[in-house]
Parts: C-alpha cells; sequence; structure tokens
C-alpha cells in the first residue's frame, strides 16, 4: 500500500465505513428489530407486570420475589435438569460412537452416514406422533417386544409420570445424534493418520488409541459438541409440546414450556419474561464457562 | 471435509499380517453395531410408512405386522379431500422459498461486509451477531411477539418471513467462506477499477455457489420443519404451515392411525427428496459452521 496522508486514510476509512454499511444494512435492519430489540426488551419486560391489556408497569424484583415460591417454576426447572443431565451424556456417547464406527473402512458407510441424519431433517410433529404410536402402552410395537423377551409390565411411557421423561429423552437422542456425528466425523478428519502410526508402533491397542489420540484430538469439537447439546437442552421445547404437552401432570413441563405457558396460554408477559431471562442467562453463562474453562486448558 | 458423506475414509493400512484376524473380528462386530443402529434409525420412518398402508385396525394388530395384509393406497387419495393437505403445503413451500432467498440475499451481502471492508465497529458488531447465535429464542420470543403484534404482522405470513429470514446463521456461514477467498483477488479487482458491489456479484457470488447452496439448504429445511414459529404467529387455518395442519389434524382423526401417518410421511417425504437431491451441501454447511437456525 502506498503512503497516505491522514487525510486521505481518514476519507477512506469514512468511504469503507459507508460502504461496510450498505452491504450489512439489509440483513442488519432485520436482526436489530427482530434479535437485538427483543433481547435488549427483555430486560425491561422481565422487571414489570403486564397482562394482554395496557402497558407495561415496572414491579422491580416482584417477578423475581414470585419465581422463587412458584412451584411450577421448580418443577420446570428440574425437569429441565433432568432432561439435561441425561440427554448430554446419551448423545455424546451414541453420536461419538456411530462417528468412529462410520471412520472406518466398512461397506455401506456412505449410505448410513446419509441415513443416520433423517431424522435430524424429518417434521418433528410426524416424527413425534410416529414415536408416541410405537410407545402407546398395551398396544404398542414396543411393548409389544418388551412383552416377547419377557418383561411382563412394560413401562407405560409417554403416559406415565415415571417414563414420560425417559421417553422423550431417548427421541431427543434419537433426533439430534445424526447432527452430532456429523460434527464429529468432522472433527475425526482433523486427527492426523501419523499419530495413530505412532500408537501402533508404540503397541497401543485400539483402547488405548482411542484414549490417547482419538480423544485428545477432538478436544475442540467436543467442546463445541457439549456448548450446544448443553443449549439444545435448555431450550428444547417443541419436542415436549407435540409428545406430552408437558404431562402427564407436570412431568416433562420444561422451563422453556414454562415461558410458553405463562405467556401465550395465560397472557403474563411480564412474569412469562421474568422465566425467559432465567433461561436466557442459564445458556449464557454456561456457554462463557465452557469458552473459559477450555480457553485455560488450552493455554 | 467436502466429501463428508460419500468420502472413504481415511484408515492407515496395517502392515502386520498377525492382527489380520483380530481386525477380520474387529470388522464383523463394526457390521452388527452399525446393522443395529441402521435398525433403530429408520424403524420408525419404516413403521411410519407401512403403518399408512395399513388399515385402522391393522395398526396395532399384535403380533406387529411388519408388512400390510393388502396396501391401501387410498389413504394417499383420501387425505387430500379430508384435510387442508393443499393449503398447508402451499403456504409451506411460499414461507420456505421466500425465507430461503431473502436469507441468501441479505446474508451474503452482510458477509461481504464483514470478511471484505474494513470499517470501524465491525468486529464489535460480528460479535453481537455471533453472541445471539448462543441464546436460544425461546428466551426472547416474549419480546419479539410483543413486538410483531405492535407492528401488526402477527397472523400474517410476514411475521414467519421476518423471524425467518434475517438470522445470524446465514451471515456466519457466508463470512467463514469469504474469509477463504484470497484478499489479493479481491485487491486487484479493486485495482482493476471494480467497485465493492461488482466484486460482490461478479466474483464472489459465482465463487460461493457452494456455500450459498448449503446455506439455501439448511434454511429451507429449518422453515419448512419450523414449528413453533407458524404455532405462535399463525391464527388463521388458511396460512397454516404443514407443520401446524397435521398437529391440528392429528387431534381432530385422533383414531384414523393409518390416516395420520399417511399426513406424517407427506410431511416428511418433500424434505428427504429435497436431503437426499443436496445432501453434499446441506452436510458440508453443517461440518464447516456446526450450527442451525
Amino acid at each position: 500500500m502506498t503512503v497516505a496522508g491522514t487525510s486521505g486514510v481518514r476519507r477512506r476509512s469514512g468511504r469503507n465505513t459507508l460502504l461496510g454499511w450498505s452491504f450489512l444494512l439489509p440483513n442488519f435492519l432485520g436482526f436489530a428489530v427482530l434479535t437485538m430489540v427483543p433481547v435488549v426488551l427483555l430486560f425491561y419486560y422481565a422487571f414489570t407486570t403486564w397482562d394482554i391489556f395496557g402497558g407495561a408497569e415496572w414491579t422491580g424484583l416482584d417477578n423475581a420475589r414470585q419465581l422463587v415460591h412458584d412451584a411450577g417454576f421448580w418443577t420446570a426447572m428440574r425437569n429441565t435438569l433432568y432432561y439435561t443431565a441425561f440427554h448430554i451424556p446419551l448423545t455424546l456417547v451414541v453420536s461419538l460412537g456411530l462417528a468412529l464406527l462410520l471412520n472406518r473402512r466398512l461397506r455401506g458407510v456412505a449410505f448410513f452416514r446419509t441415513v443416520a441424519f433423517f431424522p435430524y431433517i424429518a417434521s418433528i410433529v410426524a416424527v413425534a406422533q410416529v414415536w408416541n404410536m410405537l410407545f402407546s402402552p398395551g398396544y404398542g410395537p414396543i411393548d409389544a417386544v418388551l412383552r416377547a423377551v419377557g418383561v411382563d409390565n412394560p413401562p407405560g411411557w409417554t403416559t406415565s409420570a415415571d417414563w414420560s421423561m425417559p421417553a422423550v429423552i431417548l427421541v431427543g437422542t434419537w433426533r439430534e445424534m445424526g447432527y452430532f456425528m456429523l460434527i464429529f466425523l468432522a472433527g475425526l478428519q482433523t486427527v492426523p493418520g501419523e499419530l495413530y502410526e505412532a500408537a501402533r508402533v508404540d503397541g497401543a491397542g485400539a483402547w488405548q488409541r482411542l484414549r490417547a489420540v482419538t480423544l485428545p484430538g477432538l478436544r475442540p469439537t467436543m467442546f463445541f459438541v457439549v456448548v450446544l447439546l448443553t443449549v439444545n437442552s435448555f431450550k428444547v421445547l417443541d419436542l415436549i409440546l407435540v409428545m406430552t404437552n408437558g404431562g402427564p401432570g407436570q412431568s416433562t413441563l420444561v422451563l422453556a414450556q414454562y415461558v410458553y405457558r405463562k405467556g401465550f396460554e395465560e397472557n403474563q408477559f411480564g412474569y412469562a419474561s421474568a422465566v425467559s431471562m432465567v433461561l436466557f442467562l442459564l445458556c449464557f453463562l454456561v456457554t462463557v464457562v465452557q469458552f473459559v474453562v477450555n480457553r485455560r486448558r488450552e493455554a | 471435509m467436502s466429501l463428508l458423506l460419500d468420502a472413504t475414509p481415511a484408515v492407515t493400512p496395517r502392515p502386520a499380517q498377525r492382527r489380520r484376524r483380530r481386525s477380520s473380528i474387529g470388522r464383523w462386530a463394526g457390521y452388527l453395531l452399525l446393522a443395529v443402529a441402521s435398525v433403530a434409525v429408520l424403524l420408525p420412518f419404516y413403521w411410519m410408512v407401512v403403518s399408512s398402508l395399513k388399515t385402522n385396525n391393522e395398526v396395532f394388530t399384535l403380533p406387529v405386522r411388519w408388512l400390510p395384509a393388502r396396501p391401501q393406497w387410498q389413504h394417499y387419495l383420501d387425505i387430500w379431500t379430508r384435510s387442508e393437505m393443499t393449503t398447508w403445503l402451499g403456504n409451506t413451500v411460499l414461507l420456505s422459498v421466500v425465507v430461503t432467498l431473502l436469507q441468501v440475499f441479505t446474508g451474503s451481502f452482510a458477509a461481504y461486509g464483514f470478511a471484505k471492508i474494513r470499517f470501524p465497529g465491525r468486529d464489535l458488531l460480528f460479535l453481537a451477531y455471533l453472541g445471539t447465535l448462543a441464546v436460544p429464542w425461546q428466551s426472547y420470543m416474549i419480546p419479539q411477539f410483543v413486538l410483531l403484534s405492535k407492528l401488526h404482522l402477527t397472523d400474517t405470513r410476514w411475521s414467519i418471513i421476518a423471524i425467518q429470514a434475517f438470522g445470524a446463521l446465514g451471515v456466519f456461514l457466508m463470512k467463514q467462506f469469504y474469509e477463504s477467498v484470497p484478499d489479493e483477488l479481491i485487491d486487484a479487482a479493486r485495482i482493476d477499477g471494480m467497485s465493492e458491489f461488482g466484486i460482490y456479484r461478479r466474483i464472489m457470488l459465482p465463487l460461493s455457489t457452494p456455500a450459498l447452496a448449503s446455506l439455501a439448504l439448511i434454511t429451507l429445511v429449518n422453515t419448512w420443519n419450523d414449528f413453533l414459529g407458524p404455532l405462535l404467529y399463525l391464527r388463521s387455518s388458511n396460512l397454516w404451515t404443514i407443520q401446524l395442519g397435521l398437529r391440528t389434524f392429528i387431534s381432530q382423526y385422533n383414531a384414523e392411525y393409518a390416516l395420520i401417518m399417511t399426513g406424517s410421511v407427506l410431511s416428511v417425504l418433500p424434505i428427504v427428496v429435497v436431503f437426499l437431491l443436496g445432501q453434499r451441501y446441506f452436510v458440508e454447511g453443517i461440518a464447516t459452521t456446526g450450527l442451525k437456525g
């Protein structure tokens, strides 16, 4: 670049600002109005009381105080953590296992890589309905198979308060495993092949190679997957709405659904915003903490 | 990474003879696992298709019938007269196409600004875009709804277009790609006197066809399958998408198991076909960004 006077630089940077913004503008307008403004508004509404008529009325920490004593909120929180605690490890193990299996030279690998993705692209209403039918107690194929292998009293799945959450977790895992398998497969391509050779020369078995080469090599991918899985678990809503609608009882009521209930079914926009803020902060916190931990480990 | 689904995996040949036997055991174990996994993934889809061809009584007969006694193809004709399938599919196609076009255009346009033009505040702004990717829509759907209802956009198609078309996903995905295009190429074009818009249109767009295809496919699938957006915003049944329509149909005809499965097949089929046609781009987009809408 040639030497330019400060005024020239300033002129160029002014021109660039204009140019840059002209490219951003069409997208930015939509993004600002429909994402940034709502996120900011959320932090205001959370401190207001607001039913569908009239406007938001500032009530300070009233919503927070109400939250602390709201049994429904705590049930939703517990259920969300329940979902998270099982969905993450299950999906991690299954999708990593699939990725390792499909990273080998086996016939039919390409076909299966494609197929594993189907649950992820299929409409949630359709797959939830199919699973509900598969799970139906008494007549459903799953219970029929269980009875055939000697389980006398198969679970009632989505109709039983104890089994509804496991059923939802199973379907959630089935739906997402192909997606995370793909991310792991992409990660596996970045692990250098020479490392495996070196490990083999050193006499490392398959298990040792997995522990000493594959898993450390997958660290950045693993970090990314865990963050995504956590946020995905905190925000689970559509699957619950169509499979169990939170029931039976409140056995599958989760945080995001509590927001939906308070906001769109009971029209308490202020209080629903307070619950949303908890959801927002949880996701934000998890991402930041995992980011920091990952940074420190890399350093 | 480009051919993730079809590429032969990078396994180095094993030199030692004595490993052959162990490796062939491993191979069989691999096939066995693969078979089990295939069944677990595909069985619900198989059951869905087979049930759509059964009579209602047959759907739940025990022991499970894996093939219908006589395939009931007429379900695939009946469903068009017994539901608003035509309206729902039409609405879904319309919304998916409009959202995809807008997302691809505004996303790639903004991505060029982010990737190739230096100006103050750019990086901070991009951070704001990135930040919203870590924040679920479920956490700000309430204020967004309030805002759109103040703009009198609820219960119109515009609401879905508005909430779907300007996501950060498109910007992020396209920026990743544009950054891989060498700056020298663009500088050369600038020296030749090409305007920035010319560079975007005549150089970047043609170069980024695969990335644009990825973005288009991911957006299309997301919009087609979106359930929550339409659930919140579309009240009038003439605006419903296939997801909303199907859910209502299910509760309306809750004993017509076979017909419900027919509707389910019809809601999944178009997107599976689109996916199979463009899976390479779809997979590439997800592998490079690891993100969804």
